[in-house]
């Protein structure tokens, strides 16, 4: 069965790609989401059987790599965080799949989009159910390529091919540092296997890496590495500056790659990581104040955007930030609750705003929309329902898990801890303001696009509206169906091992908080709410005399903090410049000059010349011929003294 | 006066090729003006007869006969096959272009049979007198061959070119052997290898002889700077008969070069070996660079036989088992290599006209994706691009070199390679990369296809089955030579 | 100095000079001359050694056959010699330093020749002294034993030229006549010709008519 989940979207890519034309658009389509839909029922099957029946797998698909010491199967993990995993990458990949027949319909390209999203999810899979670190570096760059080839899906626009490029270089980065990760585990270990590494964790503890001299312990080396590998895929403040132009691609694109799952992978890994984090507090006091400045920092972005995509996509920067922040404070069931939940919500968002795109002809600025309620009314109840999810309206999913995780920060005793927790404060509510001025702008008071455009605008066909409507259930039921089991009373037995979870843990802890901290998040989104309904709603000459006023920090916020021009002069330009001189000093006038070009028009030049002497005269031949018999007597004559045999 | 007659069977394949040339001949004859087809397709089938004698009955034994002058042995055996498959492929793929070109006539496979005689009479010859009629006979056909379009003034030329600087490197040859009989008394391979033995005879005159010898045989392998006919000739003629030209008599004259080399004066190596590794540098580069400015496919593919010529030498220039080997390896794949490439040059038509300018060929990917793998796997293996059978070759012959201590001459033959990698794979840019230039006519015949789809096959990363096979072969027939 | 010794050095001077001036005329048919020249002064050479049969074939072959028919060939043949001279002359100098050098080397190394020890052991067929046997049967007895698989190939070899010959050359022509001699002798008078039998007064026209 787990073959099955993982490899039927393999076999959805393989045949969309190599016969997509030829099958026919219709059928790619079909196919593909059939297959993805498959293994997403399958998916919830394996999820009920491991994390309801308490039941762990390892299977063996084949032997990989055997080489000296290193030793690693291809082989799935299934553990509750796997089955987590799976259901969340398969469920919303299923949905996108099948939202994007009615979203990319008039794109002529469509069997190479679904091989991609395919592909994609496939890759997504080989990194959930990795049992090595190895193979979750090949799901990890896979799910990199799918996401470079989607955002760049249209590819005629300059702007997506630089956002392709963009979000990849970044990834590198990460990359890099993951990659450092895996060598280092080895280094220590001696395995890349997980089952291995987390056996002996508690072994290392003490142990020292030498490094330039320095003795470094090697946990904290480790942990700080894989998650530089995680701040890369999950944008945390630093490396997040691809994520808000990532969304230059297809909106289904962004709700499954750039929301749901993709981002998430980071918060995977370092929960997966979760028995070696343990014995590493300095990482994990990287990660809260890197959670939390990115929830906090990725907030403040998001209430002066005007791209409705761009507003969600700093949306799911702040709230991959609040996951950090819990698995900085140890609350690691808390973070996957979160990246749970938000999987449904966000991607509702996303679907739901791409709705409203659709709806409003590729249309994505919201001082251009306004009442689109009239248009296209399921679309606006979707969109409310996820923004109360996403914003922690009582008892929608949202509540629960970000609660959860504002109450274990405040619970928690580690470095960074209270930090954390007022920035979450702070940034949940920002969240309801900006999610509220999205849905007053969007949705509300006149219509502010032109003549034409409203027009044509109209409700997205049922292809479109079922998949909003399937997540408008999970983004308000997932909450207290779930929470009991990951973060309550049953989530050791609901973990099984698969995280770091023990009775009186940060969990238990965060259970009993004190009144004030439990309601401080609530109340904030009911503030958030007001706000933005006297802003936008009542009295919407406000946000202009606000920017008015405060003109400087608008700017700085709504130039995202100046991080992109600040990167540019730091990294991008030296970058070019050095490049520059390589290519036209180093590589064009010295090596080439030198090397290859000087060679080969040497070589040209003598070829040139020789051919000369193929002048089609008999004699010349002739003549050649006796002279390089004459040269070869000459010589045997010159080494031999003559007259002597 | 009474003598024994000479135990014909040794020679019994020979005597069957050259009583079945001449029936054939008379066949022609009588059937007067319509028996191209008939009369090559009974060559083919005879080829076939005389490759399965030597297999099953003559064998790979050693057994001189006539009075010393011919020998068979293993090396002949393997020598001999690949000749015998050389010939009858280029004549397979000659049909459709002989009868587009009315020159469909009888007389071209009896010259070919005739000719091939000839080539197995060389790599038989165990003196330098059968040596030389051998060489004369297999000539004096390709002559013939080269001008049988005798009403298109290139061929002709082509044909007249040939014969005279033929004459010449005959006129070359004869004088060496003279020289060689003068100071030793003798021409047969044998008595010459016992002579030299003693150091005593091996004196200058010896050397100077063998010089003037090896420079008739560098002629008919094309090696520079006796190369330069070869452009002329391959472009001139007619182009199956270049593809023959290419295939079947590089071989034969390489494998009577290694046998004069070695039966006659192996202890000569050390001198031997300075002229081998001079021409074999030389034919490296000159086929590397030249071939970079031709636009004709089939000068190029001139070129191309001089530079392989110049990697199969590296592996005589090596004066080991093991290089003779490589060597033999080298020429067998280089001729199955050539014989897809022409294959794919034959098929190269349009409107009812054969062109041969590397430009026809742009865009073939699109037009004819097929032909253009077949011809994009001949290039890069012609390149030796790893993976592919070239590939091998080049590395058995420059590994023979190195363990042979020449690896100066083993890095030449790296630079030149990597310089003709360009010319090759430009082709496989111009057919892939470039606008189309235009369909070219289905292929009529099923031989056209078979050979390139069969030499394609070959050359594919599949020849990596069949390249132990090979390698045991050509170490079974390099056995025999040096004893 | 003996007569046989003027004699040698006669005609091996002349063969060189006629040799010299086959290329160097300025006239092709003057240059078969100086070949028939050289020719015959080689054919007098193998007389001082006895070969008097290879002598003879020389000149009745190679003189009486061959260079009478370069001779045909150079006189029918229209070709601008003069022109093609001129082309070949600029590389005198050069061609003439390269012929000069292999000269000399040649020259050293027959300065250097001897009889070796084991030269007199590997002539395997000396000729036999020309008292003991005649010419003719001491070739013809070697030919066809020792040497049969040479001759055969010979055979082949003339044979190959043979038909080349007819390939490069020979062409249908159509309207050509041919003597067909079965069909000459098969013919009957009456395919020839036909009695008619004139009435007088009325001419041969009706008849003419009729046939």
């Amino acid at each position: 069965m787990y073959k099955f989940i993982v490899f039927l979207p393999l076999i959805g890519f393989l045949i969309t790609a190599l016969w997509g034309r030829k099958i026919g658009e219709r059928t790619s389509q079909l196919l593909t989401s059939s297959l993805v839909s498959v293994s997403a029922v399958l998916s919830w099957m394996a999820f009920v059987d491991v994390a309801f029946g308490h039941n762990q797998y390892s299977i063996h698909v084949l032997s990989w790599v055997t080489s000296g010491t290193l030793e690693f199967n291809w082989a799935f993990r299934i553990d509750t965080l796997t089955a987590v995993m799976l259901v969340v990458v398969n469920s919303v990949s299923a949905l996108v799949h099948w939202y994007s027949m009615g979203y990319m319909h008039e794109d002529p390209d469509t069997p190479r989009f679904f091989s991609y999203l395919s592909l994609f999810t496939f890759a997504m899979l080989m990194l959930v159910t990795a049992d090595n670190l190895v193979q979750m570096f090949f799901g990890w760059e896979g799910v990199g390529l799918a996401s470079y080839l989607l955002i760049g899906f249209w590819f005629k626009k300059p702007s997506a091919n630089a956002a392709a490029i963009k979000a990849f270089v970044v990834n590198r980065v990460g990359d890099f540092g993951f990659s450092l990760g895996i060598f280092a585990v080895f280094v220590l270990f001696g395995t890349v296997n997980f089952a291995d590494i987390f056996a002996n964790a508690g072994n290392y503890q003490e142990a020292k890496l030498v490094f330039l001299g320095q003795e470094y312990h090697a946990l904290t080396v480790i942990c700080l590495l894989l998650f530089v590998g995680a701040m890369g895929k999950s944008a945390q403040l630093g490396l997040h500056t691809w994520l808000p132009d990532a969304m230059e691609g297809p909106t289904p694109v962004s709700a499954l790659i750039h929301a749901a799952t993709m981002v998430t992978a980071g918060v995977f890994l370092v929960a997966r990581f979760s028995p070696v984090f343990q014995y590493a507090p300095d990482a994990l006091a990287v990660v809260t104040v890197v959670g939390a400045a990115t929830a906090f920092f990725a907030a403040t972005v998001g209430l002066v955007q005007n791209d409705i995509k761009r507003v969600i996509a700093y949306s799911t920067c702040s709230q991959l930030g609040y996951m950090f922040f819990a698995l900085g404070v140890s609350a690691y069931g808390a973070a996957i609750f979160h990246l749970f939940t938000h999987a449904f919500f966000k991607a509702l968002l996303f679907l739901g705003a791409g709705a409203v795109i659709h709806t409003m002809h590729h249309e994505q600025d919201m001082r251009k929309m306004g009442g689109v309620r009239k248009f296209a009314p399921l679309t606006f109840i979707f969109m409310t329902i996820g923004t109360l999810a996403l914003t922690g309206f009582p008892f929608t999913a949202g509540f629960y898990s970000k609660d959860m995780i504002l109450e274990a920060a405040y619970a928690s005793h580690s470095f960074g801890s209270s930090f954390a927790y007022v920035l979450g404060v702070a940034a949940a509510f920002m969240t309801s303001f900006y999610s509220w001025r999205l849905a007053f702008m969007t949705f509300t008071g006149e219509c502010r696009a032109d003549e034409e455009t409203q027009h044509h605008a109209h409700e997205s066909p049922w292809i479109m509206l079922f998949p909003l409507a399937v997540l408008s259930v999970g983004a308000i039921a997932a909450g207290f169906v779930f929470a009991e089991y990951f973060v309550g009373h049953e989530r050791e037995a609901f973990w099984n091992g698969s995280l770091v979870t023990f009775a009186g843990d940060v969990l238990d802890e965060a259970h009993h908080v004190s009144g004030a901290a439990k309601w401080a998040p609530t109340v904030m989104m009911v503030l958030g709410f007001l706000l933005a309904f006297q802003m936008y709603v009542r009295r919407t000459d406000i946000p202009a005399k606000v920017a008015e006023t405060w003109d400087g920090l608008y700017a700085f916020l709504l130039n995202k903090w100046y991080f992109d021009e600040l990167y540019n002069f730091l990294f991008v330009r030296p970058a070019f410049w050095l490049g520059r001189v390589f290519w036209k000093r180093g590589d064009e006038q010295t090596i080439d000059g030198f090397g290859p070009n000087g060679v080969s028009s040497a070589v040209a030049a003598i070829a040139a010349r020789a051919r000369k002497l193929q002048s089609g005269y008999v004699y010349h031949y002739a003549f050649a011929m006796i002279i390089g018999l004459a040269l070869a007597i000459t010589w045997f004559m010159a080494q031999s003294p003559a007259g002597t045999h | 006066m009474t003598a024994d007659l000479p135990s014909f069977a040794p020679a019994l394949p020979e005597i069957v090729l050259a009583l079945g040339a001449m029936a054939l001949l008379m066949l022609g004859v009588f059937r007067s003006g319509k028996a191209y087809t008939q009369v090559s397709t009974l060559t083919v089938f005879l080829f076939i007869l005389v490759g399965v004698l030597l297999v099953a009955y003559v064998g790979g034994e050693r057994s001189v006969t006539f009075s010393g002058l011919f020998v068979t042995d293993s090396f002949a055996i393997f020598s001999k096959i690949l000749v015998l498959v050389g010939s009858g492929v280029a004549l397979m793929m000659s049909s459709r272009y002989m009868a587009d070109h009315g020159i469909d006539r009888f007389e071209y496979p009896v010259l070919i049979a005739l000719a091939t005689l000839g080539m197995m009479i060389m790599i038989s010859a165990n003196n330098l007198l059968s040596l030389y009629v051998g060489l004369e006979l297999q000539s004096l056909a390709l002559y013939v061959l080269a001008a049988i379009h005798r009403n298109r003034n290139r061929a002709t030329e082509a044909g007249l070119k040939y014969f005279v600087l033929g004459a010449l490197s005959s006129g070359m040859l004869l004088y060496g052997i003279s020289l060689i009989y003068g100071f030793t008394g003798t021409i047969s391979f044998d008595l010459l290898a016992d002579s030299v033995k003693t150091g005593e005879h091996a004196g200058i005159g010896v050397i100077v002889g063998m010089v003037f010898l090896i420079a008739g045989f560098a002629f008919k392998i094309s090696a520079v700077p006796f190369h330069m006919w070869t452009p002329d000739v391959y472009e001139g003629a007619p182009t199956p008969v270049t593809a023959f030209f290419a295939a079947a008599p590089k071989v034969a004259a390489l494998a009577m070069f290694v046998r004069a080399m070695f039966g006659a004066f192996g202890e000569l190596v050390t001198e031997w070996q300075q002229v081998v590794i001079f021409i074999s540098i030389a034919s490296m580069i000159v086929g590397a660079v030249i071939a970079i400015v031709q636009t004709n496919i089939k000068r190029l593919m001139a070129y191309s036989s001089i530079g392989h010529v110049g990697y199969a030498l590296v592996g005589l220039a090596a004066g080991t088992e093991a290089g003779v080997e490589a060597l033999l390896v080298y020429i067998a794949i280089y001729m199955t290599m050539t014989l897809g490439s022409f294959a794919a040059i034959l098929s190269m038509r349009r409107n009812g006209q054969m062109v041969e300018e590397i430009g026809d060929l742009a865009g073939l990917s699109q037009t004819n994706l097929p032909l253009a793998i077949g011809i994009a796997i001949f290039m890069f293996s012609l390149a030796g691009i790893p993976m592919l059978a070239g590939f091998f070759g080049k590395w058995v012959v420059f590994w023979a070199a190195v363990e042979a201590g020449l690896t100066p001459l083993a890095i030449v033959g790296l630079l030149a390679s990597v310089i003709s990698c360009f010319y090759y794979i430009r082709i496989v840019k111009v057919m892939f990369f470039d606008e189309p230039a235009g369909n070219f006519d289905a292929d009529k015949g099923r031989a056209i296809p078979l050979v390139i789809g069969v030499s394609a096959v070959l050359h594919s990363p599949v020849s990596f089955l069949l390249i132990s096979p090979l390698i045991a072969a050509a170490a079974w027939a390099a056995k025999s030579l040096i004893y | 100095m003996t007569l046989t010794a003027g004699a040698f050095y006669l005609f091996a001077f002349v063969a060189v000079a006629a040799g010299f001036l086959v290329i160097s005329a300025r006239n092709p048919v003057h240059s078969v001359l100086w070949l028939i020249l050289t020719f015959f002064s080689a054919a007098g050479l193998f007389v001082l050694m006895g070969a008097e049969f290879l002598a003879m074939l020389l000149v009745i072959v190679y003189v009486g056959a061959v260079a009478v028919l370069f001779l045909f060939v150079v006189m029918m043949l229209d070709i601008n010699f003069a022109q093609f001279r001129k082309g070949a002359l600029q590389y005198i100098p050069i061609g003439g330093l390269v012929g000069l050098i292999l000269l000399a080397e040649l020259v050293t190394l027959v300065m250097a020749w001897q009889f070796g020890d084991k030269v007199a052991d590997n002539v395997t067929a000396p000729i036999p002294a020309a008292e003991q046997v005649e010419n003719v049967k001491a070739m013809g007895a070697i030919l066809y034993t020792d040497y049969l698989f040479i001759f055969q190939t010979a055979g082949l070899i003339l044979l190959v030229a043979m038909i080349g010959a007819i390939v490069l050359t020979h062409r249908q022509r159509a309207g050509v006549k041919r003597q067909n001699i079965s069909k000459q002798v098969a013919r009957k008078p009456k395919d020839a010709y036909e009695m008619v039998e004139v009435k007088s007064g009325e001419g041969i026209g009706s008849a003419s008519k009729k046939g």
